[in-house]
């Protein structure tokens, strides 16, 4: 993947826009696109992504960005099966991009609240299918997760069951570590 | 299908216009702000769709895509793009803008906020060719846009006058009779001044200040916000390089004895003492004596007068135990055991001043007198406690020897502390039938009388005492918490005698045969080991005024340092020092479980030395996850990832970088430094890391400091990265010394990162030193005051040669080590098992039984031993310990081959320990696994015993199990057993 012009040691370069970057990246790699795409940053703080196109205008911004590159490797299934599917995949693509990223610590909670309650009943947050939104979503709470303490993983065992899970899924983790998510429980539910 | 909506709710809106639009059929229920529709969300959240299959909806604009695409608007590119603007972008600015403009009634900066998009809106506009945002004719992208501007824009005043073209959009959009209708359902077609929308505004938690972009705690990076560097500060940093390393050295080598002195901080850092009887695994190793390490050596750094003592804690049932098992005295079982920990300790480079035991005279006089002190003032209770006592074994026994009838549910296997069938705790006494786990005789009820310290007696000047040393020492928060709950808890008298052999005896009269338990014992061994490290060691344990005292210890004992030890210091009245700051540990676990020796879960500290990766590595991983705020989990995944991108990529690649450039383009010789401000801004950024690192190394919170360390080597990376070194040395005369300059720096940096980690991987410090060829006063140079990041290697320095520091870490390596310590293969250990509840039965045969029978002969033997029988005699009962051993092996499943006796001594040959077991075929490798573990410890004893000079017989017989065990382990590798060639002075 072309990074310009953004140096990967250049001050003005927003970690935030690098993360973007390295994640499209990653999901070309999971996809299976062959020929890498060239991208650079747009807006205030440089944050939004951009891909470039000689056939056509750029596309900006990471869930319009990763929809296209589905597209493109023929892999629309991951997008949702159904029309009510296809909803709760955008549903949570832009979730992860208004409510997860950028959040302040005090948001952290409600979000892992948020995302334990629903993944309930759910292996995936589409239901039962493995659709883009995991892979974004996963990429977006990895820094939380990673930070997490061992007793936090256990409070949102759902969370902590659908990211292992995620991670493990083939493919899908390249540029970011392994989490260890311990298999016992270390804290009973009678602790605080 | 329903859809909630809210009146007032501008986010509404845009789904009634996109219904209306599309015709969909579907119920609208119109309901309060406050009602959770979305049960999964923690606040409520309208507008929501509740799907036909069940599913609710909360995301406005997905509801508007679903609407849209059940009639064929799909959504291309271009409206992707813009409902992710509307989105990321938009709304934040509206939230803020309707905030500003209806609830604080600040019109002019809701503008001023809305510019931005607003801009952007109108520059797409004006580029594009179509009518409408994404085509000629509306899309569902330009209803979302219009009802999410339609509050703002209904007030044209917000407009400025250059935005005709969103304008003109934003109009034609409205005509649209769906969106009238949305805008006069949700706003009574008012806009701003809806009376709704101010309520449904007041309703809503008041937006953040400024959409602040959290840059990511990628760990890649290792980045947190950069501090942002102040002018002051780069004069400050350029002011403290200029001024070069001082003539004379600050700090000065040790002298031993250390001692107290005036003027200087005196720093006494004990760790909790390792019991003796347990190899120490890397938990054990984090938690005490590694932390305490790092601690005591920046300490010295840092020009601190510091004294670092630990040792073995020895007494106590467990080692009396193993004596029995092993057939040796406890002294020798802490002799061996000793040592053991003692080596383990100097392989991971544990620099203590002093590494002592608690058998020594000194911790007897000690105790004792503590104790007579405490006596005489009246801080000890005498109470008769009963016990089991098996009349033929002639001891007490503790709570596991006995078995019995639950007195609760009748379960006929109950253990004398816990019932396994009905898990009720229980007091051994109250079992029925109870049993002699070793020699099945029935115990008696014995009263036993006991001295209690009287806590509760102390407990107001200990609540005294707490309050000034947690409130002014660096208690480590889980310290203070546990200590309270102790203290809430309510203190009550504890037992401090026991009836055992092995410990430190009881100087009152009454109590003669007993002995101080561990737990008001061990801690006394600080002072006793002190004490055989110097006379004077009381000027440093009855010295508050001039000593702080460090304690290091896993979670678990803080009770004990926080407050049993200090009652019985306090009681004792003679000035003693009490710990200044408590520094616990949570657990480290091992993978995703516990270490576990009977297992062979995890890695153990004799294990680490053989798997090939460097003491400082260890060094380096173990403190990097030190489990400071709650537990963590050593990987082997992950330590490969931060040996790799860490110690190779990061520290090691930029202090090579530096170091090569020197000696490539300089001729190994520091180049001359012309320093421009982005030079002093860089020293000024290193600075500030070094300042922290120093802050934070003083409280103790080692592994944040570790993350400076690699802050500035990340800086540096960086530094050279933009400057180019290795190109503008190729070009022109200004070019070649900017070159120089920016080497120059960097090497100096590398000197500095190499004294920051002094405390961590001091070999690896020491090698950078060595190869920068650094002057030996740079360790008492950087980090005296808040640090002191001087030009320690001046132009014209010679250094010396570089070469890499690390390796790196491949993935087939780190599986093979994985397997190698993941304890699939665990199965019983060949020697006879600690007796416990489980499976016993093997082959049919009681193996348990066998155990217990192995156990008592072994106590026989060692019972002759020590009287010096006749030799005959011992040779019988060894041969016939031999023979159950056999029995036993033969139980457990394992086959055993004929044991030779030999009557003279073989040549003991070096038990092989190979790093990684070769796999054979029709072998079988984990028997061979454990059974090298077996033969490694056999060949360990009987070169101790050859050490001790024991009895003839008795090391014949252990050296006839060490060629059984080593015929058998060449059985388990697939070979065939050669018969090992006897050496030795006759035959």
């Amino acid at each position: 993947m072309y990074l310009l012009p953004c140096h990967p040691f250049a001050q003005e370069v927003c970690e935030f826009a690098k993360m973007a970057l390295r994640e499209l990246s990653s999901l070309e790699k999971a996809l299976g696109l062959k020929k890498p795409n060239k991208y650079s940053t747009q807006g205030d703080n440089k944050q939004v992504p951009v891909l470039q196109s000689n056939s056509g205008p750029a596309l900006s911004g990471l869930v319009t960005i990763a929809t296209h590159l589905v597209k493109q490797a023929n892999r629309a299934d991951l997008l949702g099966e159904s029309a009510e599917h296809r909803a709760v995949v955008q549903q949570w693509l832009e979730y992860r991009v208004t409510k997860v990223d950028g959040c302040q610590k005090e948001e952290i909670k409600p979000i892992l609240k948020d995302l334990n309650s629903y993944l309930e009943d759910k292996v995936y947050l589409a239901g039962n299918q493995f659709t883009l939104a995991d892979t974004l979503m996963y990429y977006g709470v990895h820094h939380i997760i990673m930070d997490q303490s061992v007793q936090d993983k256990e409070t949102y065992v759902n969370v902590t069951r659908w990211f292992d899970h995620v991670q493990h899924y083939p493919g899908v983790r390249h540029h970011l570590h392994p989490v260890v998510i311990l298999k016992n429980r270390l804290y009973t539910s009678s602790h605080h | 299908m329903k859809l909630f909506v809210s009146e007032g709710n501008p986010h509404c809106l845009k789904v009634l216009a996109v219904l209306e639009l599309t015709g969909v059929k579907c119920a609208i229920q119109h309901v309060i702000h406050d009602e959770k529709v979305v049960s999964y969300l923690n606040r409520p959240s309208l507008p929501a769709l509740l799907l036909p299959s069940g599913m609710p909806l909360f995301s406005a604009n997905a509801i508007c895509r679903y609407l849209g695409e059940s009639v064929g608007l799909q959504c291309s590119d271009l409206s992707n793009q813009w409902l992710e603007w509307e989105a990321t972008e938009l709304q934040p600015a509206l939230a803020q803008g309707l905030h500003l403009a209806v609830l604080q009634g600040k019109g002019p900066e809701a503008c001023r906020v809305l510019q931005g998009p607003l801009t952007y809106l109108e520059q797409s506009l004006s580029k594009t060719r179509t009518s409408f945002l994404t085509d000629d004719i509306v899309s569902v992208a330009d209803v979302v846009l219009w009802a999410a501007l339609y509050p703002i824009l209904s007030d044209i005043s917000l407009l400025s006058g250059e935005q005709t073209k969103v304008q003109n959009w934003f109009e034609r959009v409205g005509l649209l009779a769906a969106c009238k209708s949305a805008a006069q359902s949700v706003l009574q077609g008012k806009g701003l001044n809806a009376e709704v929308l101010k309520t449904y505004l007041q309703k809503q938690p008041a937006p953040p200040q400024r959409r602040d972009i959290q840059p990511c705690n990628s760990p890649e990076q290792g980045t947190e916000g950069d501090h942002v560097i102040t002018e002051d500060e780069i004069q400050s940093a350029a002011a403290t390089w200029a001024k070069g390393l001082a003539e004379t050295p600050l700090v000065t080598d040790r002298q031993h004895p250390i001692l107290p002195q005036e003027g200087k901080r005196n720093i006494l850092v004990t760790s909790a003492l390792p019991y003796v009887n347990n190899v120490p695994h890397l938990g054990n190793i984090i938690g005490c004596v590694l932390s305490a390490d790092v601690y005591s050596r920046y300490g010295r750094l840092r020009g601190w007068n510091v004294l670092y003592v630990c040792g073995t804690d020895e007494y106590g049932t467990a080692t009396e135990n193993k004596a029995r098992e092993e057939g040796l005295t406890p002294q020798q079982i802490c002799d061996k055991y000793h040592s053991v920990h003692a080596d383990i300790y100097r392989w991971f480079q544990v620099d203590f001043d002093f590494f002592g035991r608690t058998t020594t005279e000194k911790q007897t006089q000690i105790a004792q007198n503590i104790f007579w002190r405490l006596h005489e003032r009246g801080f000890l209770l005498e109470d008769t406690v009963e016990q089991l006592r098996c009349e033929a074994c002639k001891r007490f026994l503790a709570d596991r020897f006995v078995e019995g009838t639950c007195p609760f549910c009748s379960y006929p296997e109950a253990r004398g502390d816990q019932c396994d069938k009905c898990g009720r705790l229980i007091n051994a006494v109250e079992l029925r039938e109870p049993k002699c786990k070793v020699c099945s005789q029935t115990p008696v009820v014995r009263s036993s009388k006991h001295l209690f310290l009287d806590l509760p007696k102390l407990e107001v000047e200990l609540e005294q005492w707490l309050e000034m040393s947690m409130g002014s020492g660096d208690w480590t928060a889980n310290a203070k918490q546990i200590t309270r709950s102790w203290l809430r808890d309510g203190l009550k008298p504890r037992c401090i005698t026991r009836d055992l052999k092995w410990g430190t005896p009881v100087p009152h009269p009454n109590f003669s045969d007993k002995v101080f338990y561990v737990w008001f014992d061990a801690p006394i061994g600080y002072l006793s080991i002190t004490a055989n490290y110097t006379d004077q060691w009381e000027k440093w344990w009855k010295n508050p005024e001039q000593v702080e005292l460090y304690n290091f210890m896993a979670k678990d004992n803080v009770p004990f340092h926080s407050v049993v030890f200090p009652c019985s210091l306090l009681g004792a009245q003679d000035n003693y020092t009490l710990v200044n700051h408590l520094v616990a540990t949570e657990y480290l676990n091992y993978e995703d479980t516990k270490f576990s020796k009977s297992r062979g879960v995890g890695v153990f500290g004799d294990m680490a030395k053989d798997t090939g990766i460097p003491s400082d590595v260890w060094r380096f991983y173990l403190l990097y996850l030190r489990p400071e705020g709650q537990d963590s989990a050593f990987s082997w995944a992950d330590m490969a990832i931060k040996n790799n991108s860490e110690l190779l990529n990061n520290l090691g690649n930029f202090i090579n970088r530096a170091g090569m450039f020197v000696s490539k383009f300089f001729e190994n010789c520091v180049p001359v430094m012309d320093l421009q401000p982005e030079d002093k801004r860089l020293l000024a950024q290193v600075g500030w890391e070094l300042k922290q690192y120093i802050n934070l190394m003083d409280k103790v919170k080692l592994r944040d400091a570790l993350k400076c360390i690699l802050n500035i080597s990340r800086h540096g990376n960086q530094y050279i990265q933009v400057n180019e070194p290795w190109k503008k040395i190729k070009g022109s005369e200004t070019d070649r010394r900017r070159a120089g300059t920016v080497t120059g720096v960097s090497v100096n940096v590398a000197c500095l990162l190499s004294v920051t980690l002094l405390p961590y991987m001091p070999t690896v410090s020491q090698t950078i030193r060595q190869q920068l060829n650094a002057p030996p006063t740079v360790t008492a140079t950087f980090l005296q005051g808040t640090g002191s990041f001087v030009c320690a290697l001046p132009a014209g320095h010679h250094i010396g040669t570089v070469s890499p520091l690390f390796q790196k870490l491949e993935t087939d390596q780190i599986e093979a080590l994985k397997k190698r310590f993941g304890g699939q293969q665990a199965k019983a250990a060949i020697r006879p098992a600690q007796t416990s509840a489980t499976q016993t039965v093997v082959n049919g045969v009681d193996t348990k039984e066998l155990t217990l029978a192995v156990a008592e002969q072994g106590e026989k033997v060692r019972t002759l031993k020590a009287q010096k029988a006749e030799k005959a005699a011992i040779t019988a009962e060894v041969t016939k310990l031999l023979e159950l051993k056999k029995q036993l092996a033969l139980a457990e499943g394992k086959s055993p081959e004929p044991v030779p006796m030999k009557g003279t001594n073989a040549h003991p040959t070096p038990s092989p320990a190979p790093a990684v077991q070769a796999v054979v075929s029709k072998a079988d490798p984990e028997r061979a696994k454990e059974l090298t573990l077996a033969v490694t410890e056999q060949g360990e004893k009987v070169r101790t015993l050859k050490a001790q000079k024991a009895e003839k017989a008795a090391v014949t017989a252990e050296v006839a199990k060490l060629l059984e065990l080593k015929k058998q382990l060449a059985l388990a590798e697939g070979k065939s057993p050669e018969p090992v060639p006897m050496k030795g002075t006759k035959k």
